[in-house]
């Protein structure tokens, strides 16, 4: 145990984590504006694999990173309009609609892959970029900015979903969609229109996270996301659907996972319990959304197609 | 005029899928019709072929009719995967701790025991649901990976077979189960066992406790509205236990007879709950959506993905086509049957029709006497 | 009225679905000729090169299957025959031919060109001039089953179970063909079954040549390994190393078990945790070490291959790769099957027979000392003087 408390394996550990933490982060914070206007989005992990091929496969051919990170987004972008249609304009039922995308993405990644790219090859990976004074700090600098430009986004948009919830007027007719669409809709607020917004911000966003996790392997392989998307979603309900408590879910779970492999490394844990260390995180969401159940509100209209009366 | 649209949504999301295959396969170089050729014959081509498809179809029903189940009480259950390896494991626990009860008793014990199994799993968020108001969309999801990495941990060291420990293999596999617990085969040289029969008997009983006791017309009381449910006295939390716990024992049974009915006659893991369930849990959920929630509509249902997913795999053996397709497909098929409006106004005029009863669980709703044809039609 | 409608509609939908599918094989509606037809299907596209031998062949398998007789020496003969074609690959002599006669198909759990466990095996058996059919990325178990009774009822002589966990099912599948020969891996006995083979990497050997390799270049005496889940010819190629590795001068070997064949992402991290717990030489075993890999490259940090060649993924930092050759055990398997033979015999890899081979990458400056002591430790394995502890 005492190997752990050195200052270079915190560091190291910490560093992890919030690398680990990126893809959740991104994909979280755009589910919890979908979920705010009332729509639930299961495909979150299906859209990021899609995304993440699709920018692994850009990265291949053009060498460009930055047309990767786009081609990402705007996969997320692609898959978001779909989605839209499906629940806003067929109002289909959100739980399983999502499974159809997530089998969806599951199963084109897949087939696009063994197809286009096959091997395992490598991309460049994105370069860390170095804040400047900042990450001079001795140690914590190091573990806190010396980070993709992707996490700095991730992380930037914590502060900027909130503002965008409390602060704007489209936060304003998110809530208010979210809460209670039929007064929404009697004071003027198109309710279809909000979602759609809501549906490919939150889709663009899955399509990053994707991209993120794939340039942050710099390989692909099919379920590179092995379940993420999912626990992004679950991360929406554990941060009560506020952005700053969804980030330090998304750093819990990161943390965590860091915190298990560096044990693994250091052999705190032995490997027989590995599993049962890999259930914890699992375990822990359905704890806390117990915890969180009785003491926090769903935007009461989640999962509820409008109709208009 | 309305309802005839609504009813063409298989064929229209068949037709759908079939055309996104068509250009899969146009876009892989592969002639689609070489390749639906290779599916099918696949599929159904022949006895063994079609035993296969039956084989691959058992878990999908299962799964598919307690999707069905929970769907009527107004509960989605999307944790199928958990619950069949809930009742994977403990059937298998029985059948180890059990080995020389004779065939007789044994299959029906274990059966039981799977059926046990996927019931526990699924009543956990049952509960959680009716009494501390989680939302059982996203237990069921947790629950799955905390069921997968069980299994690991159950596989690597309690059940793992003494055989892998010795050889140093360490393969996460039990020794081979009693023989006693064994699946019989029904057409000698195929793969056709009892467990595709108990699934469909499975599914007509769970059409009949939906639709003739009453259970069943309380959890779909419960599922039209629980407010008018409560005030009609019907135990609105109770219900919402029970109905993920009858769903989650479906998946269970499946888990069962994953296991006894399959070829290695064990329980083994790659770490992944798809390497055991064969994502059995989410393809069930197409499955049941492609058959109306219905349970006994599920039957030609399951078949027919059944069919896909084994024909995907004589694809790719013949055509060198992935197999990931079937997995694609089935996404799309989904993303037809949910946004197909049907689905909606069915269960709308359902819940307006039910809304005009009272109690009496012989009644039987305008929307739902289809299904005394269905059961007609199909027997 | 409307009840009626309804039901008649939807049933009626289902059976135009039904009609649709059974439309679709409209032009394949013999039964008793379908497996054959499928194996001629799979022959064409798989091997248009040989197309005439192709069908050859497939004519004497039909009256094999019919007649459900054993495979005898004058169908060889007349394969043979047949053949002589054949002969002008690599094979040169007769036995040879017969050998590259034999219809070959391949059950594996990864992609065909994962660089490790599926691609060596497909190599190997392209090695022998045969162009196997596969069927790749069947993690399923059931699935492989599946497909491993396909290739048995489509009259393949030869199929591969390419994955330890396949044997349980095979167990089951193999005495119902009693014609067909099964050779499963990576297995260490063929569970007396008299037409199974069964073959087996000692895959610690050259974990150890590896870690004897490792423990000299290492400066900061810890070494990182990256294990998937801890089962297989991984742990045997772990053990090895960590031997070798401080046999050969390391301090610490540190395994980590990331309890995923698929997770790259949980590769990568792990790896990033080695080297920031003061490893500079990183090692591991299965599909999703590539994403350690990539670490390694981006932190200059020295690879070890195993499985196959992974020069190609970091050619300035891989210093060695165990690569499989199951063509060496495979040909002996094959010759068996030509001339008789069904199965009931293990065989397994070593240094010593060729089927493991330590392959140094050239691009890597390995200093004359390390790789005497390498070549040391090989001979030492070789002559069972050393004892890699596995």
């Amino acid at each position: 145990m005492s190997d752990f408390f050195t200052v270079s394996v915190l560091v190291a550990t910490l560093a992890s984590g919030i690398r680990l933490a990126t893809p959740y982060l991104l994909a979280a914070l755009g589910e919890t504006i979908g979920q705010r206007s009332g729509v639930l989005n299961l495909g979150v992990d299906g859209v990021m694999l899609l995304g993440a091929f699709f920018a692994h496969w850009t990265a291949l051919e053009t060498g460009n990173l930055w047309l990767a990170v786009v081609v990402g987004l705007f996969t997320g972008l692609v898959m978001g309009v779909v989605y839209a249609i499906i629940t806003v304009y067929f109002k289909a039922e959100q739980g399983i609609s999502g499974i159809g995308i997530f089998l969806f993405g599951l199963g084109f990644s897949d087939l696009m892959f063994e197809v286009k790219v096959g091997t395992p090859k490598f991309t460049t990976q994105l370069p860390p970029v170095e804040i400047p004074l900042l990450s001079d700090i001795p140690r914590v600098g190091e573990a806190l900015f010396s980070h993709s430009l992707l996490t700095y986004t991730a992380f930037l948009l914590v502060p900027a979903v909130a503002w965008l919830l409390h602060r704007t007027t489209f936060g304003m007719n998110i809530r208010a969609v979210g809460e209670n669409p039929q007064a929404a809709d009697s004071l003027g607020v198109s309710v279809n229109a909000v979602r759609v917004k809501t549906i490919l911000i939150g889709n663009t966003m899955a399509g990053l996270a994707g991209a993120a996790l794939v340039l942050e392997a710099k390989v692909f392989q099919p379920n590179l996301t092995q379940g993420l998307g999912f626990i992004a979603v679950a991360l929406v309900y554990f941060g009560a659907w506020r952005s700053p408590f969804v980030m330090a879910g998304a750093l819990l779970y990161g943390l965590v996972q860091a915190t298990v492999i560096q044990w693994k490394v250091l052999g705190i844990i032995s490997r027989q319990f590995s599993d049962i260390a890999a259930m914890a995180p699992a375990v822990l969401t359905v704890v806390a959304l117990i915890v969180l159940a009785g003491r926090v509100q769903a935007p009461r209209a989640l999962t509820k197609p409008f109709e208009r009366h | 005029m309305h309802r005839i649209v609504g009813a063409v949504v298989p064929l229209f999301a068949a037709i759908a899928a079939f055309l996104c295959a068509a250009i899969i396969l146009l876009f892989l170089g592969t002639n689609p019709w070489d390749g639906f050729t290779a599916l099918v014959d696949g599929a159904f081509g022949d006895v063994n072929s079609l035993s296969q498809t039956a084989v691959r179809a058992t878990p999908l029903l299962l799964v598919g009719a307690g999707i069905s189940i929970s769907f009527r009480a107004s509960v989605i259950n999307i944790g199928g995967e958990g619950q069949i390896v809930a009742g994977a494991l403990l059937s298998t626990v029985v059948a180890l701790q059990l080995p020389d009860v004779p065939r007789p008793m044994l299959i029906p014990t274990v059966m039981v025991a799977g059926f046990l199994g996927g019931a526990f799993w699924g009543a956990i968020p049952g509960v959680l649901k009716a009494y501390a108001s989680v939302n059982e969309i996203l237990s069921t999801i947790m629950l799955n990976i905390v069921a997968v990495q069980f299994l690991n941990y159950m596989l690597r060291s309690p059940l793992i077979d003494p055989r892998e420990i010795e050889a140093g293999t360490r393969i996460p596999q039990t020794e081979r189960l009693s023989d006693n617990a064994a699946l019989p085969t029904l057409i000698d040289g195929t793969r056709l066992h009892l467990g595709v029969p108990i699934a469909i008997a499975a599914a007509v009983i769970a059409y009949i406790v939906l639709w003739r006791t009453p259970l069943g017309f309380r959890l779909r009381a419960v599922g039209f509205s629980p407010d008018a449910a409560k005030a009609a006295g019907i135990p609105v939390k109770r219900s919402i236990v029970a109905a993920l716990a009858l769903s989650g024992a479906m998946s269970g049974l499946a888990g069962a007879i994953l296991v006894f009915g399959s070829e290695g006659q064990r329980l083994i893991t790659d770490g992944t709950s798809a390497g055991f369930t064969g994502s059995a849990g989410f393809n069930g959920i197409v499955a049941a959506l492609f058959g109306g929630l219905h349970p006994l509509w599920t039957i030609p249902s399951s078949f027919l993905f059944g069919g896909l997913l084994t024909g995907a795999t004589s694809l790719q053996r013949v055509l060198q086509v992935p197999a990931s397709m079937a997995v694609a497909l089935n996404g799309i098929v989904v993303i037809f049957v949910v946004s197909s409006d049907r689905f909606r106004s069915r269960v709308n005029t359902a819940l307006a029709a039910r809304r005009q009863f009272s109690s009496a669980t012989s009644d039987e709703p305008v929307d739902d006497g289809t299904d005394d044809a269905a059961m007609a039609a199909s027997s | 009225m409307s009840k009626r409608n309804k039901s008649l509609w939807r049933l009626l939908a289902v059976l135009l679905a039904l009609v649709l599918v059974a439309a679709a094989c409209g032009n394949d509606d013999d039964a008793a000729d379908t497996p054959s037809d499928a194996a001629d299907n799979a022959n064409d596209t798989a091997d248009t090169a040989d197309d005439d031998m192709a069908d050859e062949e497939m004519s004497d398998e039909e009256m094999a299957a019919m007649d459900d007789d054993e495979m005898d020496d004058d169908e060889m003969a007349d394969g043979e025959m047949a053949d002589g074609e054949m002969a002008d690959g690599e094979m040169s002599d007769e036995e040879m031919a017969a050998m590259g006669d034999l219809s070959v198909a391949i059950v594996a759990p990864s992609a065909v060109d994962d660089l490790a466990f599926t691609q060596s095996m497909i190599d190997a058996v392209a090695a022998l001039g045969i162009e196997p059919q596969v069927t790749p990325g069947t993690f399923i178990i059931e699935e492989a089953a599946t497909a491993l009774r396909g290739y048995a009822e489509d009259g393949v002589d030869v199929i591969i179970a390419h994955g330890t966990q396949y044997g349980g099912s095979l167990e089951e599948i193999a005495p119902d063909f009693p014609d067909t020969t099964f050779i499963w891996g990576t297995a260490t006995d063929t569970m007396d079954l008299p037409n199974v083979f069964a073959y087996a990497p000692a895959a610690d050997q050259g974990g150890y040549v590896n870690g004897i390799i490792a423990g000299a270049l290492t400066e900061s005496g810890i070494i990182g390994v990256v294990g998937p889940v801890e089962a297989g010819d991984a742990v045997a190629y772990i053990n090895g190393f960590e031997a070798g590795a401080l046999a050969g001068g390391a301090t610490e070997v540190n395994i980590v078990y990331t309890g995923s064949f698929g997770d790259v992402a949980l590769a990568a991290e792990t790896a990033t945790a080695h080297i920031a717990n003061g490893a500079d030489i990183l090692t591991g075993s299965a599909q999703m070490v590539v994403g350690a890999v990539g670490v390694a490259a981006s932190n200059d940090v020295l690879w070890f291959g195993t499985q196959a060649n992974q020069t190609e993924l970091a050619p300035d930092l891989v210093v060695a790769s165990q690569v499989y050759h199951w063509e060496v055990v495979l040909e002996q398997m094959l010759e068996q099957r030509a001339n008789g033979t069904l199965g009931g015999e293990a065989f397994l890899l070593t240094l010593e027979n060729g089927g493991l081979v330590v392959e140094f990458n050239d691009g890597f400056d390995l200093p004359d000392d390390v790789r005497a002591a390498a070549d040391a430790a090989i001979a030492g394995i070789i002559d069972g003087s050393i004892d890699t502890g596995a």
